[in-house]
């Protein structure tokens, strides 16, 4: 079985996962993304990468931030831009998902941005697509249920290239809800491939998925232990719905037992960075002091963002 | 009518029996093997050359979608796919719509299914109204109707207090109950075996604790009520060892496992693969290895083809959202081979679990070509390439993991009451 992200070449067809994601193309995006981010700067940030290809951002689940940044990352590019939020029980009473593809792909679309509450959405596209002979439209996903959102992965590593320059001496913790993130799995496989020394993950056992450990991951409960010495720690999104009930008793005690204060983070080396894929929930995860503190690089890591985007947008549909 | 099959291999696992012999059948009765009864002249024959001839199979549950779900499958579809897969008897679960909680539901079902070349259909009913778990349905007046079991088919009865009440009442007349061991809380939002390949692809997880819970409460149940249990589609290497345990200890339980576990693990899901959505779901390579060791051993009694014919539509979704199950009435025979065939099991006995052993939990006089039987035979060239692709499936569900794949041993001709119900000698 051939991995679906690739085409028959070994090259990028979909961005799908980073998940068996070969270091090569992670290293050509990263690489990719470093002029983007200079374009940014500038006056007139727009490049004519893109002209008259059609990106539908296809959001079955709700999120203002990921779409947005898809909107300005394609824009940039001078691509065409078309907004879909498909609200999931509108969905489920009516049109199916390859339904919407098939309209869609009727409309010259050049590119799918995926977001979709069930995992593994963006592989039934792609595989639709393929098995009806459109392979010239590309998927890009953003997020898919528990399983992944390789955009977010990559400009984390963006982002820890960055500072950190070298992947191979790193030590990163991975702090909080790991069982419902799909940010945390591409982390994990996206580090793993960059060859960081140790990867950790710090939760509850109730926010950590069964044999994680699989994933080549140490697993730590005490929060205190698992950022002694660490260069970066990645912290995740508690989502409202997770702070109370069978997996957590309350927002208080989580952050009490595992939220970020400066004084855990005096654990980690002390030129640590401290990352969150966003929207924060201060004093839950994270206590302002770390959130606005000098280790932060937070808001640095929107900007990446959109230059990752760029990167993995033009290196799909921008031709040779 | 009097059939002579020659020049076959014969295999009756019932009978012990695996030599090269004629089958003689008159009126719809087996009336000789290897010895053609005084008197006989054949008005038709069939050659069985490089063939077996065994008992038609016996499957324990098939899904033929009637009543209720006819866009999926009709009685005239599946008919034709048991015949194609060499199947002669088979349990129907009562999870149709409405389910098999109505004698009058299942006199219907048993009268669609009387044409000559359809196997013979036992059904399983309910044990509940609507399958709903709370009130008892008229097992009698259901057992007069067909029924031959009953149970819930893959709903849980999740007050404690209903399921001893329905064991004994069962335990009353001798019913057997079967169940399929799932519970309800652990296995809410789980769509994979909580293992691996779900923490990876980020699927909701159904640990295996979810299957010996269930069973922990059923077997304890049925010690306290004497109710003769089946538990249907085991999963889990622990479940099979409670079941062993229990039996030791003087429990009276059975239990079968699907023909797709004992060949796939967590692992097939691949990409998201909907077709390896299965209820129980597909676990890991050691519970694979446990049951395929059970089947042989015995301590599984029979495995069965689980037959659920889904259609595309409800299956060309996410994973999360594809309706579980796989068509498998045509698989069970070479799936069977397969298993047998890795494992180095005699034919003789890999067959029985698939004939007799089956018809003995079923509680009817088939899966046997003792003479005196009825003449339901499945001829098959064990040789004989099977590819399984939409051509070839005469389900009307086309949803497969093995689709694509080219199986080993193919049904050439099966009789049902001496009737030739499929034909597939020159396909």
């Amino acid at each position: 079985m051939r991995n679906p992200q690739l085409n028959s070449q070994g090259k990028l067809q979909h961005l799908l996962t980073t998940e068996g994601l070969p270091r090569d193309i992670i290293l050509a995006i990263l690489d990719a993304a470093a002029p983007f981010a200079e374009v940014a700067e500038r006056e007139v940030k727009k490049l004519p990468l893109l002209r008259g290809k059609s990106i539908f951002n296809l959001f079955f689940e709700n999120s203002t931030r990921t779409r947005t940044t898809f909107e300005i990352a394609a824009k940039r590019l001078s691509a065409d831009v078309i907004n879909l939020n498909i609200n999931t029980s509108s969905a489920a009473k009516g049109e199916t998902l390859l339904d919407t593809i098939d309209n869609l792909s009727a409309m010259q679309a050049d590119m799918f941005v995926v977001r979709h509450a069930s995992s593994g959405a963006p592989y039934l596209i792609a595989g639709h697509l393929a098995a009806t002979g459109r392979e010239h439209i590309h998927v890009v996903n953003a997020g898919d249920g528990r399983h992944a959102h390789p955009t977010q992965g990559l400009l984390d590593m963006y982002t820890i290239r960055h500072y950190k320059r070298d992947f191979t001496a790193l030590t990163v913790a991975i702090v909080g809800d790991v069982l419902h993130s799909r940010v945390a799995r591409s982390q994990i496989h996206a580090l793993a491939t960059l060859g960081v020394a140790e990867i950790r993950v710090i939760a509850p056992r109730t926010l950590l998925p069964t044999d994680v450990e699989r994933l080549g991951v140490h697993v730590f409960h005490n929060i205190d232990e698992g950022l002694q010495g660490v260069d970066v720690v990645m912290m995740l999104r508690l989502q409202n719905e997770r702070m109370q009930g069978a997996l957590l008793p309350s927002p208080q005690e989580y952050f009490k037992s595992y939220g970020l204060t400066p004084e855990r983070l005096a654990r980690a080396k002390p030129d640590a960075i401290v990352m969150h894929p966003g929207p924060m929930n201060r004093g839950v995860e994270i206590d302002s002091a770390v959130a606005d503190g000098s280790h932060a690089v937070i808001l640095p890591q929107v900007t990446f963002g959109i230059a990752v985007r760029m990167a993995v947008m033009s290196m799909l549909a921008g031709g040779s | 009518m009097k059939i002579q099959i020659s020049n076959g291999r014969v295999i009756d696992p019932a009978n012990g029996i695996d030599r090269n012999a004629d089958v003689f059948i008159a009126d719809g009765v087996i009336v000789g093997v290897g010895k053609m009864p005084a008197g006989f002249e054949a008005n038709g024959s069939l050659d069985a050359t490089g063939c077996i001839v065994c008992p038609g199979l016996v499957d324990l549950s098939a899904r033929l979608r009637e009543p209720g779900y006819e866009y999926r499958a009709t009685l005239e579809s599946e008919m034709a796919a048991a015949a194609a897969g060499g199947v002669t008897s088979l349990a129907c679960p009562p999870d149709t719509d409405p389910p098999l909680d109505e004698p009058g539901l299942v006199e219907m079902l048993k009268h669609r299914a009387r044409l000559p070349e359809f196997a013979h259909v036992y059904p399983v009913g309910a044990l509940t109204e609507k399958l709903a778990g709370v009130n008892l349905t008229e097992m009698a007046e259901l057992a007069e109707a067909g029924c031959v079991a009953f149970g819930q088919a893959n709903t849980a009865i999740v007050d404690t207090q209903v399921l001893l009440r329905a064991m004994q009442y069962a335990a009353t007349f001798g019913f057997p109950v079967w169940m399929q061991a799932q519970d309800p809380f652990l296995a809410k939002l789980g769509v994979a075996h909580d293992g691996e390949v779900a923490t990876r692809l980020g699927l909701g997880g159904i640990p295996v604790a979810a299957e010996t819970i269930a069973l922990a409460t059923i077997l304890q149940l049925a010690r306290e009520t004497g109710a003769r249990i089946h538990l249907t589609r085991i999963s889990s290497a622990v479940g099979l060892e409670m079941i062993v345990a229990a039996r030791r200890s003087g429990i009276s339980a059975t239990c079968d496992v699907a023909v797709h576990h004992l060949h796939l693990s967590e692992h097939d899901i691949g990409y998201f693969d909907p077709h390896a959505r299965l209820d129980p779901p597909l676990r890991s390579q050691s519970d694979r290895e446990a049951l395929r060791r059970g089947l042989a051993d015995g301590s599984i009694n029979a495995v069965c083809s689980d037959h659920t014919p889904v259609d595309d539509d409800a299956k060309q979704v996410p994973f999360d959202e594809a309706e579980p199950g796989a068509t498998g009435l045509e698989l069970l025979l070479p799936l069977t081979l397969k298993w047998a065939s890795e494992i180095k099991l005699p034919l003789v006995h890999a067959l029985a679990r698939v004939t007799c052993d089956p018809a003995r939990i079923l509680g009817v006089e088939a899966g046997t070509l003792t003479v005196g039987a009825a003449a339901d035979v499945c001829i098959f060239d064990p040789q004989a390439a099977y590819p399984v692709n939409r051509a070839t499936l005469k389900s009307q569900g086309k949803n497969t993991p093995f689709l694509g794949l080219e199986l080993q041993g193919r049904v050439r001709g099966t009789l049902i009451d001496g009737h030739l119900a499929y034909d597939g000698s020159w396909t």
